[in-house]
């Protein structure tokens, strides 16, 4: 078993931590093996910025993606940018408010995840509400290993905040799953 | 304040025993179970993350990190720091690397232990400021001017980030020469599980001290305690051994003797001599399914990669394909590649940069395989696919 997960947004959106995460529930809080990559530009906020998750349960050699299984974009440049190389069973979970343009010609998860993070008071976990989604879509890590991992990452001032995100994320994301 | 090496509190720092860590930051996590007390460096992408972690962790260990004003004074901080009794260390990438050769070669030559870490990206000059490249495999071995020995690990995974930078103080103290850890901004950026491994399992090795009545003391000759080893005694500064240290070719007694034919030859055969006389013992390498192999991957670091995913994809074509990687790369394991190339019929070397180790391989190798070169610049590892084309495997 390998899957390759792609998460994309813009930088200062929490596009790194949310691949961090998922990989260290995978090989931490779970006995997989996982590597995790990143590429982004030069500006510390904006742009398209992308972190890449392989999951294997043998030795991972080839460090980056070659095939993605899971697609996340939370910005529309970075849905752009970053899609060119999904194949036809790549599973595609987006924000449509901050992904407008995601009509193209196939189906894909909508998870409003901005607007589910201000209802709980501050947009700054809107990666953590498409990790908890992410997690019930795609169905491999365990939804408790990567709650152990998000409270493991987060700033400890926050933990409350960041475990209510991923709860109404799992939920946003079963939602969606029955919808498709 | 002297520095006291607590292992029970540098584990406390470092956190939890096993850790999704950065590359860049195991070396950092290396550097303090080693015991490092100071580093002195200049932040660069790729390997900015090293002084970073450096300055969070190192002042709670007890130990000093100085941001210098360039890579030149960071070495130069971390020889003298050297001298002071401290494990030291610094991290950089091309660029400044470039500028620490000229104290790279005044470490070799005063046998001063320190550890220098290249997280490599693409030059020459500033190249590619955010992407991994190998091209300082050279540099390492012959960027400083002079007749010298280098020794240089290259990891290719974040553990190995971890261990090797561990290794790399170990040989450090153990030579009195500099050792280079050469990452590169692919395995420096990557995250995996690390495991941080228990005090018992560690076998650090500290320099020898200089012990011997004060008086008797010869400071750059074969060890005064220990039979048969070139490497001399340490007086760390400050401890009443009277030393004098210069670049400038020196007698036993460390003065300059810069007009002595003999002396310098016994000086740079002895500095050159106390690694390769023990080349058997600085052998890292690791061999995956080599034993029926008919063609062999011989690669090193983040190249290693790719090319281990290739040889498994060819296996699975019924290709006899292993791979020899290369964790000690300086001293370069003569034998074993001259061995290696007796066996297989080909030898193919996966490296990212447009030929370096590649020379070392086919020299050893001596016409008795074919040596094929697989380059890839740019900032990108191969990929497998790209690989496969070698092996004839589409």
């Amino acid at each position: 078993m390998k899957k390759e997960i792609r998460i994309c947004g813009f930088g200062g959106q929490g596009v790194i931590l949310s691949g961090f995460i998922i990989g260290k529930a995978a090989s931490v809080f779970m006995d997989y093996y996982a590597v995790q990559s990143q590429s982004y530009g030069p500006e510390a906020r904006g742009g398209a910025a992308r972190s890449e998750v392989i999951i294997s349960d043998e030795k991972i050699g080839y460090p980056r993606p070659t095939g993605v299984d899971l697609f996340v974009a939370m910005s529309q440049e970075s849905f752009d940018t970053y899609r060119n190389d999904l194949n036809k069973d790549t599973k595609i979970v987006v924000d449509p408010d901050l992904v407008p343009k995601n009509d193209i010609g196939r189906s894909l998860y909508k998870i409003h995840a901005q607007k589910i993070a201000e209802a709980l008071g501050n947009k700054i976990v809107t990666n953590i509400v498409m990790v908890g989604a992410s997690t019930a879509i795609f169905g491999l890590l365990d939804e408790e290993a990567v709650k152990k991992s998000v409270l493991d990452s987060v700033p400890k001032r926050f933990l409350e905040l960041n475990e209510k995100a991923y709860i109404k994320g799992l939920e946003a994301g079963k939602n969606a799953l029955k919808k498709l | 304040m002297k520095f006291i090496y607590d292992p029970i509190k540098i584990r406390d720092v470092l956190g939890n025993k096993i850790q999704f860590l950065l590359g860049d930051m195991a070396c950092v996590y290396g550097g303090l179970l080693a015991g490092v007390s100071f580093f002195g460096g200049y932040p660069i992408t790729p390997a900015s993350e090293v002084s970073e972690g450096m300055a969070r962790l190192l002042p709670r260990v007890g130990g000093t990190y100085i941001q210098m004003e360039d890579e030149i004074g960071s070495i130069a901080a971390i020889i003298g720091a050297s001298w002071g009794g401290a494990k030291s260390m610094t991290a950089t990438s091309g660029p400044g690397f470039s500028l620490m050769m000229e104290n790279y070669g005044y470490a070799i030559m005063t046998e001063t232990p320190c550890v220098i870490v290249n997280v490599q990206r693409t030059g020459p000059s500033t190249g590619q400021p955010t992407l991994g490249a190998q091209g300082d495999m050279m540099q390492a071995r012959y960027g400083t001017h002079g007749d010298l020995e280098a020794i240089a690990l290259a990891p290719s995974t974040v553990q190995e980030c971890l261990d090797f930078t561990i290794e790399g103080f170990n040989l450090s103290e153990k030579y009195r020469n500099p050792v280079c850890i050469m990452t590169d901004g692919e395995v420096g950026h990557l995250r995996e599980r690390i495991v941080i491994p228990d005090e018992k399992d560690l076998n650090l090795i500290n320099r020898v001290q200089a012990t011997i009545p004060k008086n008797k003391f010869i400071p750059f000759t074969d060890s005064q305690t220990r039979k048969n080893c070139k490497v001399p005694d340490f007086p760390t500064f400050g401890t009443g051994y009277r030393t004098y240290v210069t670049g400038l070719t020196h007698n036993e007694k460390g003065f300059p003797a810069t007009d002595k034919q003999k002396d310098h030859e016994k000086l740079v055969n002895r500095i050159t001599t106390k690694i390769t006389d023990d080349a058997d013992n600085l052998v890292m390498v690791e061999k995956l399914k080599l034993d029926d192999a008919d063609i062999a991957f011989v690669t090193y670091g983040a190249s290693a990669r790719p090319a281990e995913t290739a040889m498994d994809i060819a296996r699975s074509h019924g290709k006899k394909v292993g791979l020899l990687r290369l964790q000690i790369v300086w001293p370069f394991p003569e034998k074993i590649v001259s061995k290696l190339a007796k066996q297989v019929d080909k030898i193919i070397v996966p490296e990212m940069n447009l030929g370096q180790i590649y020379h070392p391989i086919k020299e050893a190798a001596c016409g008795n395989c074919e040596v094929e070169l697989a380059p890839k610049i740019g900032g990108e590892m191969h990929l497998p696919s790209e690989l496969l084309k070698y092996l004839g495997v589409k």
